[in-house]
């Protein structure tokens, strides 16, 4: 079972891709058997935390098979503390996804959920892959199911966005494949422990590693988005269905940051660690800036995730193991709540047809239940004590402030902003007089299928934020870069400690 | 060697041969109005005995035959298979595709498998007068083919451009079989092979070399030579675009192939600068200009220059790395611009009623399983992994890089993500949501009958085999490449022995 839980993984949405694709698409069916498929895969997920042995570093429940013979790619797959609780997050989001498009897909369903499960498939490849090769073709697979729903589904201009969303991400994966196939030329492997063996011996040039690891960065840092290559959230946000954007952003390039930029080319990510520190400060208060002054919500969402992004590519790059526990520990909880908000707001936009926060007002009394969650949601997105999102921007920041004061400060300075912006969209949508809309058109609150999803994330979100050791104590044992090793024991001693006085702290 | 009569070294032509003269007699003594359809499936069934005969050929002893004018080795028979496989599935797409009414359809079916016969003639020949001949058969029928839709203005325009463009070319062939004549006293491939380099008058080898890429990159409709390529396939009828744009161009790879690997390998410091340099071009001008396009098929046709482009980065590869790269890419291409052009059959119609990129609005809700074929094909087009596409791309750039061209490698996938926006444009139009939908649901298709399903099918499952695991095509690729390049000599490029050395 162990060897093959993977395996499983992968295959039972791909198998649900094209049953769905094959059946006949009448009433509901695409959708109901879908949730079923991605419950069953969210239960295989479970597997995976329930047998990992935290006291055994490295990758856990390998699979390495031959797949081509030349170039010598193989089907190499594993999970590590990093990409363990990545996978069950990826697993969570595949019901919540089905049930958060129950209401706003109406047509040609068969093809929004075949490709759903595709985009899973793709998801779940690209963060259990060890061989580059087999993560790169996961890579790539995961825009096309996005673009295609985009261009089927957009709001107002899906095809303009699709292309935008597809073309930003795509472009620089050319010189990420240049720079794998370089890397193979050099190593004539694509495994990813052989290549980070082979790069800390000195088997390839550093003149060209210089390049290779830019372009490494280069692709994972569109993906995030770090500013300033963001041109394409705002749009993808506003466009996309509600399943698709909530997985869009963050997780898949923060994690290949961690995995491959940082984890293959620990030196180089160092040196350039400053540039991306003081990206990710300017991100975190550009994007604030922007969520302050935003008509459509869909459009605040996305510089509010940007924001937040921004916090967590500063605690990767921050090449602490506080800094990179909180990041990793960060991706989780950004993905939920922004799945949580994704959610809600969807709910709204199907009741009251408009994603235009001036339109709102008072909705309070008329849909409380919802109006209760969004402030539950919101409040874990500023990082109240006692709910996740303070976990991972404490954990962030005051690894950060062991780097650098200056760049601890600005950052908090996005953490009070982003109080600022959350709770005035909280005031204008939910309080204060009731709007023409409001009054107008018949209120319904949350029903059962949106309240199945919205409690337990919400549980979730508290459970993470009281006792983060849970999830906290595998996170740990992701393998750290060498260079930290030799160039920062002493840092590391002392983080190490700040980082179990801060837990102590937290219980 | 003697043992194998000679006959065998050419069975698959033999057969084609027959094939096209019975299709040929059979139409003629049939009434004037009856259906020609049997006669479409009598061909595909001749070319599949074709297919048959050419992997039989495998079991022959490697060797040529005709007195060394032809031969028969894993590389001839890599492109007789992919030939082959080609003119099948173009022929069960004519099958529906062609209307009951239309005149001279038994001439039609012949025609393509006479075409065949040329191309496959043209891989497997070793003496370069049956090259020349090769491919004036190939032509010629492609020619006629291009002229098919008679009525229509565009038909014609296509043939005679075609026809007066090609002929050119194919003087400038000519020409430098004439000059590497005059320098070695022989057209035999070997002979030149051998004799070449230690010839007298090195410049009139340089002469030949530059005239026969002039001749072979304009069959490949590569950048400069590319001009004719909107406009014969904007002119001709789809499934005739399917077979041209790709049977013709993998066998004039492989002649292409033969000529720069085989004949003149001493002279690697000129053909590899100019292929480079075509390659870039037929990448850049291809996917620049095919972004202004509006209709479909033209746009599809800078879509081929521009893979001749990506095709021709292989070049760059030394040896075996980089031949199998050329036959796998060959391989890939075909799978998906077949593919392709059975879509644009059956959406844009026989007469191509509905030729524009905005004619194909909502495809996908008209016709789901269509829509998503065609995006399957775009994206393979786009070169997403898990597609041939993919894997035609990576051979060809790894064996760039491999060759040390990592610049070329760089602006080849940048150019890749520039062609990705004029794909996804068709693709995101198929996906887009008509404007009026029962309007648009009652817009007339080909009517998809057993043949253009069948050769739809062949294309798709190729297409993604090519992709999920390419193994097999590779692994034939490569001892057909072995077997134009055998074993590493001492004159090999000292990168080439770095490389194996250092892949595990």
């Amino acid at each position: 079972m162990d060897s093959a839980i993977l395996t499983l993984i992968l295959l039972v949405p791909l198998a649900g891709a094209i049953l769905v694709a094959l059946l006949p698409d009448r009433g509901k069916s695409s959708a109901w058997l879908t949730l079923a498929i991605t419950l069953a895969t969210f239960g295989l997920t479970l597997h995976l935390p329930a047998h990992f042995d935290a006291a055994h570093p490295g990758f856990q429940f390998e699979v390495n098979k031959p797949w081509i013979e030349n170039p010598a790619i193989s089907y190499h797959v594993g999970v590590d503390g990093l990409s363990l609780w990545l996978v069950v997050l990826v697993g969570l989001l595949g019901p919540v996804g089905v049930l958060a498009s129950w209401k706003a897909i109406q047509r040609r369903e068969k093809i929004f959920y075949s490709m759903f499960l595709l985009q899973q498939t793709a998801m779940y490849g690209v963060f259990i892959s060890l061989d580059l090769m087999v993560y790169y073709g996961f890579w790539e697979l995961s825009l096309v199911p996005m673009a295609i729903l985009i261009a089927m589904y957009g709001r107002k201009n899906g095809s303009a966005a699709a292309t935008k969303f597809f073309l930003f991400t795509f472009i620089p994966s050319a010189p990420l494949l240049v720079a794998i196939l370089y890397l193979y030329s050099r190593t004539g492997t694509f495994q990813f422990p052989d290549l980070r063996t082979d790069i800390a011996v000195g088997a390839v040039p550093a003149g060209a590693l210089f390049w290779v690891a830019l372009a490494f960065l280069f692709a994972f840092a569109v993906k995030v988005p770090v500013f300033p290559l963001h041109g394409w959230l705002a749009d993808t946000f506003s466009e996309a269905p509600v399943a698709l954007a909530m997985v869009v952003a963050g997780k898949l390039g923060l994690y290949s940051m961690l995995r491959f930029h940082v984890g293959l080319f620990p030196n180089q990510a160092h040196n350039i660690a400053p540039l991306l520190i003081a990206l990710g400060v300017i991100g975190i208060l550009y994007g604030a800036c922007l969520a302050l002054v935003q008509r459509d919500y869909w459009r605040f969402l996305a510089f509010a995730a940007m924001s937040h992004l921004g916090l967590i590519t500063v605690g990767v790059y921050g090449f602490t193991l506080t800094g990179w526990t909180g990041a990793t520990y960060q991706i989780l909880n950004n993905e939920l709540i922004d799945a949580a908000l994704f959610v809600l707001l969807g709910a709204l936009e199907i009741r009251y047809a408009t994603s235009q926060i001036a339109a709102y007002g008072g909705l309070a009394n008329r849909v409380p239940r919802l109006a209760t969650l969004f402030v539950i949601v919101s409040l874990a997105m500023i990082g109240l004590p006692m709910l996740n999102g303070f976990i991972g921007e404490f954990l962030i920041l005051s690894s950060t402030f062991t780097v650098s004061h200056g760049w601890a400060i600005a950052a908090t300075l996005g953490v009070i902003l982003s109080a600022a912006y959350m709770l005035w969209m909280v005031q204008r949508v939910f309080y204060g007089a009731e709007s023409k809309l409001a009054l107008d058109s018949p209120a319904h609150d949350l029903q059962l299928g949106e309240q199945l999803v919205l409690w337990p994330i919400a549980v979730l979100l508290l459970i993470m934020g009281v006792a983060p050791n849970l999830w906290l104590r595998t996170i740990e044992t992701a393998p750290k870069p060498i260079v930290l090793q030799q160039a920062r024991s002493a840092t590391q001693l002392h983080v190490t400690l700040t980082s179990t006085s801060s837990r102590e702290a937290q219980r | 060697m003697n043992s194998v009569p000679d006959i065998y070294r050419i069975l698959p032509e033999v057969i084609l041969t027959i094939t096209g003269v019975l299709v040929m007699l059979i139409d003629a003594s049939l009434a004037p109005l009856t259906s020609r359809r049997s006669l479409g499936w009598l061909a595909a069934l001749g070319t599949g005995i074709a297919y048959l005969s050419s992997v039989w050929q495998l079991s022959l002893p490697m060797g040529t035959g005709f007195s060394g004018t032809v031969e028969t080795s894993p590389f001839t028979v890599f492109f007789h298979v992919l030939i082959c496989g080609i003119v099948i599935v173009t022929l069960l797409l004519s099958l529906d595709a062609l209307p009951e009414d239309s005149h001279h359809q038994g001439e039609y079916y012949a025609l393509m498998v006479f075409g065949a016969v040329g191309m496959c003639l043209l891989t497997a020949a070793t003496e370069l007068l049956v090259v020349f001949i090769a491919l004036e058969i190939s032509s010629i029928s492609t020619y006629i083919l291009a002229g098919y839709r008679k009525q229509t203005g565009k038909g014609p325009e296509a043939a005679i451009k075609y026809f007066l463009l090609g002929s050119f070319a194919t003087a400038f062939l000519l020409y430098g079989i004439a000059l590497v004549f005059g320098a070695t006293g022989t057209t035999s491939i070997y002979d030149i092979a051998r004799s070449a380099a230690n010839a007298q008058n090195q410049l009139l080898i340089e002469g030949a070399l530059a005239m026969m890429l002039v001749g072979i990159l304009f069959k490949v409709s590569a950048a400069p030579f590319h001009l004719w390529t909107p406009d014969v396939y904007e002119g001709a009828p789809s499934p005739v675009v399917a077979l041209m744009s790709t049977a013709p161009k993998a066998a004039a790879f492989a002649f292409l192939l033969r000529v720069v690997y085989e004949m003149f390998p001493h002279l690697r410091n000129i053909w590899a600068p100019i292929l480079w340099a075509v390659a870039i071009l037929s990448m850049t001008v291809g996917n620049l200009v095919a972004l202004r396009q509006q209709n479909v098929k033209r746009m599809l046709a800078y879509s081929a220059i521009a893979h001749a482009g990506y095709l021709l980065a292989a070049f760059a590869g030394y040896g075996t790395t980089g031949i199998a790269a050329v036959a796998f890419y060959t391989a890939a291409y075909s799978a998906m611009n077949v593919g392709i052009f059975a879509v644009v059959t059956i959406a844009g119609g026989y007469s191509d009623e509905r030729p524009l990129i905005a004619d194909y609005k909502g495809l996908i809700y008209r016709s789901p399983l269509l829509g998503s074929l065609l995006i399957f094909f775009l994206i393979s087009l786009i070169g997403i992994p898990f597609t041939g596409g993919f894997f035609g791309k990576f051979y060809s750039f790894n064996a760039a890089v491999g060759g040390g061209a990592v610049i070329l490698a760089v602006i080849g996938l940048l150019n890749s993500g520039l062609a990705a926006a004029y794909y996804l444009r068709l693709a995101f139009a198929v996906a887009q949501r008509p404007d009026d939908e029962a309007q648009a649901s009652a817009l007339p298709m080909t009517r998809a009958g057993l043949g253009i399903i069948t050769a739809l099918a062949f294309a798709t499952i190729a297409t993604l085999a090519l992709g999920i695991l390419p193994g097999g095509a590779l692994h034939a690729a490569e001892t057909g490449a072995h077997t134009l390049q055998p074993a590493p000599s001492s004159t090999e490029s000292p990168a080439e022995v770095t490389v194996n050395q250092t892949s595990r």
